[in-house]
C-alpha cells in the first residue's frame, strides 16, 4: 500500500480477534486434536482449511498442522463448534 | 407425583449442552422454567418432554445422502429469478451509490475482486461517534484528495518546460490545504522541482523534454494530497444519536488501524478485502451477511442454511473461491461434470491431453452415462458373498 508512510497518526495496531466478523479460534492440543478426528472420523485432509498467513491465525499463533476450534456465531443453532486445519499459504 | 423443583430441571438442561444445539437447549430451558410455575411438573413429564425434544431434533436432521447442494442451488436460484437486473441503485437519504438485486448477488457468489461498488461503514470510538463536528473532522481527515479535485485550471507551457497548475482557494480551503503543503508533496511524489508562486504551482519534469513533461501531466494530476488512499466519497449519517461514516471506496486495512476508529464494528462490502485483512472465518460471515441482505432487500425469503452453505464451501479451501468455473465447479474431480458446466471443449480437449480418467464417483457423471446416482437410495449399494448359504442348506 502507498501512502508513503506518512501516516504517522495510523500507527495503532487494531486487534483482529475483536472485530465483530470474527469468531473465537482456539488452537486444539494434541489429544483434543486427535479426538476431534476420532470422533468424525475423518483424516486432517477432510477438514476444511485455513493459511497460515491467515490474519487469525497469526494473532493467536497457530502453526501449520495445527486443528483450530472455531465457535461460530449461528442464525439457526445459536452457537456451533467448526474446525479448519492450518494449512501452508 | 412430586413437583420437580426449578434445580432440577437446571441440572437436566445442563446434560442436554453439547448433544442439543444452544439455541434449542436455551428455548427449552425458558419454557421448562415458565410452565413449571404454573403446571406441576412432575419427573415423569420432565423426562417425556426432554425424549421428545430429542426426537424432534434428530426427525429434523438432514438425512445421510441428501441432496443440500442442489437444494440449496435452486432454494437460491428460483427466487434469484425474481430480483430486478438493474444495477445501480441510489439507497437511502445519504444517496450512497450500492449495487443491490441480482447483479449484488452474483458478485458475491462470484468472490470477484473489487465490487462495482464499494463501501465502506465507519464506526467510531465511544464519544467520537456523538460529536457532530468531530465526525465531521473524521470524514475530512479520509477523504482521498488527489491534485485534480483542487485545481482551477493546468497548462503545459511548452516555453519553459513547465507544468503549471492553479489551484483554486475555495477547494484547498475545504479541504484544510495551504499551496506550500501541496508543494512539497508533490515534489516527493513527483521526483521533480515544484515552485511555489501564491496559488500557481510550476512543476518541472526531471528532464526538459517533450515526453517527460506529457508524463509528468498526466501523473501530476492524481498525486494524493490528503485523506486515505481508496476513499472517495465520504457520507455522515446519525443513526440511534450516533454517527455513522459511510464511505464510497474501501481500504479496510488502513481504516481499521486509524485511533478514532472503532475496530470492533467497523466494515466494508468487499468480502475480498475482508478476506485479506480480518481472515477467512470473517468473509464466510461477510458472504452470509452480504447474501442475506441482498435478498431480504428484494423481498426474498430464502433460509440461511442454503446460503451458509454457500459460504461453507466457498471458504472451505482457506481462501475465498467463486462457485463457478474459476472455483467450486473448476475444481471438480471429474472431466464429465467440469465439462457440463461451461467451456465444455476446453475442459474435454484438456483432459485428453492430460489423459485423465473420469471414475464416474459424482451425481453429474453418472446422469451422463445414464445409470442410478450416488445419491439418496441410491447411494446405498447392495452386496453379497457368494457361495454363503443362509439357513438350512
Amino acid at each position: 500500500m502507498t501512502g508513503g508512510g506518512k501516516s504517522a497518526e495510523g500507527e495503532g495496531e487494531f486487534d483482529v480477534t475483536k472485530h465483530q466478523l470474527v469468531p473465537k479460534h482456539e488452537v486444539l492440543s494434541k489429544e483434543e486434536a486427535k479426538e476431534v478426528l476420532r470422533r468424525y472420523q475423518v483424516k486432517v485432509h477432510q477438514l476444511p482449511r485455513i493459511k497460515a498467513s491467515d490474519p487469525v491465525v497469526k494473532a493467536i499463533g497457530a502453526k501449520v498442522g495445527d486443528i483450530l476450534k472455531i465457535t461460530r456465531d449461528s442464525p439457526t443453532a445459536g452457537k456451533t463448534v467448526a474446525y479448519r486445519y492450518v494449512v501452508r499459504g | 407425583m412430586d413437583r420437580i423443583s426449578p434445580e432440577t430441571i437446571e441440572s437436566e438442561i445442563r446434560k442436554l449442552r453439547g448433544e442439543l444445539p444452544k439455541r434449542i437447549v436455551d428455548d427449552l430451558r425458558s419454557s421448562l422454567l415458565k410452565v413449571a410455575k404454573n403446571v406441576t411438573l412432575t419427573r415423569d413429564k420432565l423426562d417425556k418432554i426432554i425424549k421428545m425434544v430429542k426426537k424432534a431434533y434428530v426427525d429434523a436432521l438432514v438425512e445421510p445422502g441428501e441432496p443440500v447442494g442442489t437444494v440449496a442451488a435452486q432454494s437460491i436460484g428460483e427466487p434469484g429469478t425474481q430480483m430486478t437486473l438493474r444495477t445501480f441503485h441510489y439507497a437511502g437519504v445519504a444517496e450512497l451509490n450500492v449495487t443491490l438485486g441480482l447483479p449484488r448477488l452474483i458478485e458475491i457468489l462470484d468472490a470477484r475482486r473489487a465490487p462495482a461498488a464499494a463501501l465502506m461503514e465507519i464506526h467510531l470510538k465511544g464519544e467520537l461517534s456523538k460529536d457532530r463536528e468531530k465526525a465531521r473532522e473524521f470524514a475530512r481527515k479520509i477523504e482521498m484528495v488527489t491534485l485534480e479535485d483542487v485545481v482551477s485550471q493546468t497548462e503545459t507551457d511548452l516555453i519553459n518546460m513547465e507544468f503549471v497548475v492553479t489551484l483554486d482557494r475555495d477547494r484547498i480551503k475545504r479541504k484544510g490545504l495551504v499551496p506550500s503543503e501541496i508543494a512539497s508533496k508533490l515534489s516527493e511524489n513527483l521526483k521533480s522541482e515544484v515552485i511555489t508562486h501564491g496559488y500557481k504551482l510550476r512543476i518541472k519534469p526531471g528532464t526538459p523534454t517533450l515526453p517527460d513533461l506529457r508524463r509528468l501531466a498526466m501523473k501530476a494530476k492524481e498525486v494524493q494530497l490528503s485523506g486515505v488512499k481508496g476513499i472517495n466519497r465520504v457520507v455522515i449519517k446519525a443513526e440511534g444519536g450516533k454517527y455513522v461514516v459511510y464511505t464510497e471506496g474501501s481500504n479496510l486495512a488502513e481504516i481499521l488501524k486509524m485511533p478514532e476508529v472503532d475496530s470492533t464494528r467497523t466494515t466494508t462490502n468487499d468480502i475480498r478485502e475482508i478476506e485479506k485483512v480480518l481472515g477467512i472465518e470473517a468473509a464466510r460471515n461477510a458472504i452470509i451477511k452480504e447474501a442475506v441482505n441482498t435478498l431480504e432487500e428484494q423481498g426474498l425469503d430464502v433460509d440461511v442454511r442454503h446460503v451458509m452453505l454457500v459460504a461453507d464451501i466457498m471458504t472451505a479451501s482457506g481462501e475465498v473461491q467463486q462457485i463457478g468455473r474459476h472455483g467450486i465447479s473448476g475444481g471438480k474431480a471429474s472431466v464429465l461434470a467440469r465439462a457440463s458446466f461451461e467451456v465444455t471443449t476446453k475442459h474435454l480437449l484438456e483432459a485428453c491431453i492430460r489423459g485423465e480418467r473420469d471414475r464416474l464417483k459424482g451425481i453429474i457423471e453418472n446422469v451422463i452415462a445414464g445409470q442410478p446416482i450416488p445419491l439418496g437410495t441410491g447411494s446405498v449399494e447392495l452386496e453379497m458373498a457368494r457361495g454363503e448359504r443362509v439357513g438350512r442348506g
